[in-house]
């Protein structure tokens, strides 16, 4: 069998190339040297000179507050619309709903980021609001194009879906709102959550439609990470993005640990 | 409507709120399959859609200097209302090479990674799928995790791994090899851009490896075919979804990408989203920008949905 060897093989390169840039990033954040690549000692200076960054630490924490925001808005809007296409066969204009809806999805940064200041410019001349540009559209922005993925997200749970829990719910007399929050809501949970957690992420993550309909003084923390790397590779990115991986992987470990664990009790019922 | 339809509604056991409220909406003609639709079609429509048609119509204005940096459509003079529509913003655009020559590249561009991520992303998935129970979670694991890392901080890695002194020209300057020139080339751009969606190329390929029968296998190596042949005739065609769908997922935003050429990418690497981004950021002329973010609509985002649709439509059947 000649595959045998040349799938693992093939595998293995394949993840030392996904893996060794990030390794030598984190090897080279406990470096002692400002020079990023050339070793020259081990240090933890350039976590101390982080936490001493208050720009970097406001930046981080203004993102946060932006990405919980928008992946909740996205979590409210993302499930209703899933709702509407997939329980809704036939309504005027669903053609268009539905293009909306996943629009975003193939909508180059570039192009969601211009249109949306455009907008924003446009209202603020014509009628009053939103006064200056800030956190709050950059939340708008942001909850507009995690809605499409937390819709892709919850239809998909939706779909296959045992419809004959809901309708025994109404058949006993539950009203549908009371039959959503009862019956639909705690299994389509599962998809809200990783809804939401998409959302926030691919909101932590953006810089280009941040970097349009944001003003000054509300600078998230991708776009101060890139005026920095712009200027050249500097070590405390590095110990910035050190923590970054670590809190992913930690995080993404805990849900393979988790999913694993739930899996035998599944195959159980 | 509503009358005809209120006689269906079965008469409620109990009185509960909602069905008072049900009913009192549904005298003015409000069902409750209005109110699930109304927030996401307001927001859709007032941050979506409004957008584009706001950009259309800046694109037919002109630079000028002022708050906002655009001239008004519409003006009125005397009584009378002017509608001035500019179409230079878009004359330019075929005249001058710059806007051709990026849109052209910027698909060259995406074509020739999305290939390459194809053939390091079809190995790859197919060894996870064909990998013990017990190492599958972890190697998909593996290839998760750096997707929900900062895509900037990977572009930014990549940075570290290419410079001039970077960990590759050292680590070839140990055999004596003289260093190569990879940052700021488009080189560089093809690496970043293989690196940063290699995921998007490895889960839908996985997906639909791991579902093909293995007894086809077997019969084709039965049948006497060598295993080049049966992965050629046998798993191949059955995978090509999964090529198709991981394809797409690399090239659609590979094409409008910005941050990979501008941070890997030298100044002759032309791509329309780095173009556009010069345009209204270092240029500030908002209808130019508006003007080639139409267009980029047209040829690029327009075609795109409309192949998908007629693929979920084929995939349906």
């Amino acid at each position: 069998m000649r595959r045998s060897w040349f799938l693992p093989i093939a595998a293995a390169l394949g993840f030392a190339f996904l893996y060794a840039p990030i390794v030598s990033l984190v090897i080279f954040s406990f470096n002692e040297s400002r020079l990023v690549t050339v070793w020259s000692g081990f240090s933890t200076k350039w976590y101390g000179e982080l936490f001493n960054d208050p720009q970097l630490l406001g930046a981080a924490w203004l993102s946060l507050q932006i990405a919980a925001l928008s992946a909740t808005i996205a979590l409210v809007l993302g499930t209703l619309a899933a709702v509407a296409l997939v329980r809704f066969r036939r309504f005027k204009g669903r053609t268009l709903f539905s293009g909306m809806v996943s629009a975003p999805l193939v909508m180059p940064d570039v192009i969601t980021g211009l249109a949306l200041l455009l907008l924003f410019v446009a209202m603020e001349s014509t009628l009053g609001w939103p006064q200056g540009r800030g956190m709050l559209t950059i939340v708008i922005a942001h909850a507009t194009f995690c809605t499409a993925y937390v819709c892709v997200v919850v239809q998909s749970r939706l779909s296959d879906f045992d419809r004959s829990l809901e309708e025994a719910a109404m058949d006993l007399g539950a009203s549908p709102i009371r039959t959503f929050f009862d019956i639909t809501l705690p299994i389509i949970a599962p998809a809200l959550v990783s809804g939401w957690l998409l959302g926030f992420t691919l909101s932590l993550d953006d810089l280009v439609i941040a970097s349009f309909v944001s003003g000054p003084g509300s600078s998230t923390l991708p776009m101060v990470i890139f005026s920095k790397v712009k200027l050249g590779v500097s070590p405390d990115v590095n110990a910035l993005a050190t923590i970054i991986i670590g809190i992913v992987a930690l995080g993404v470990l805990a849900a393979t640990i988790l999913q694993l664990r739930a899996r035998p009790k599944k195959a159980r019922g | 409507m509503t009358a005809a339809h209120e006689p269906t509604i079965p008469p409620p056991r109990r009185l509960r709120p909602w069905n008072v409220v049900e009913r009192r909406l549904a005298r003015v003609g409000i069902t409750g399959r209005m109110l699930v639709l109304a927030a996401p079609v307001l927001w859709l429509l007032v941050f979506f859609l409004v957008p584009l048609a706001v950009v259309f119509g800046i694109s037919l204005a002109t630079k000028q200097f002022g708050r906002p940096p655009y001239s008004a459509l519409l003006s009125t003079e005397e009584g009378t209302v002017q509608l001035t529509l500019h179409l230079n913003n878009y004359i330019r655009l075929f005249t001058d090479n710059l806007y051709v020559a990026a849109y052209l590249s910027s698909i060259r561009i995406a074509a020739i990674a999305t290939v390459i991520t194809l053939f390091i992303g079809y190995p790859m998935a197919y060894a996870i799928a064909r990998a013990p129970d017990r190492w599958r979670n972890i190697l998909l694991m593996l290839v998760v995790l750096p997707f929900f890392t900062s895509f900037l901080l990977r572009v930014y890695a990549l940075t570290g791994f290419m410079r001039g002194n970077g960990v590759i020209n050292q680590f070839l300057g140990l055999f004596g090899i003289q260093p190569l020139v990879m940052m700021q080339t488009d080189f560089a751009v093809y690496v970043g851009i293989v690196y940063t969606y290699l995921p998007f190329m490895i889960l839908p390929l996985y997906t639909t490896l791991v579902k093909l029968d293995v007894s086809l296998f077997e019969a084709s190596a039965d049948l006497g075919a060598r295993p080049l042949r049966t992965f050629l005739s046998v798993t191949l065609p059955l995978s090509l979804p999964g090529i198709v769908a991981g394809s797409m997922l690399v090239f659609i935003p590979a094409i409008g990408e910005f941050v990979i050429p501008s941070l890997l990418g030298g100044p002759e690497t032309l791509m329309i989203g780095r173009v556009l981004w010069d345009e209204f950021f270092s240029a500030t002329n908002w209808p130019r920008a508006a003007a080639v973010a139409m267009a980029m609509l047209v040829v690029v985002v327009v075609p795109i949905m409309l192949l998908q649709r007629a693929q979920s439509a084929v995939v349906e059947k």
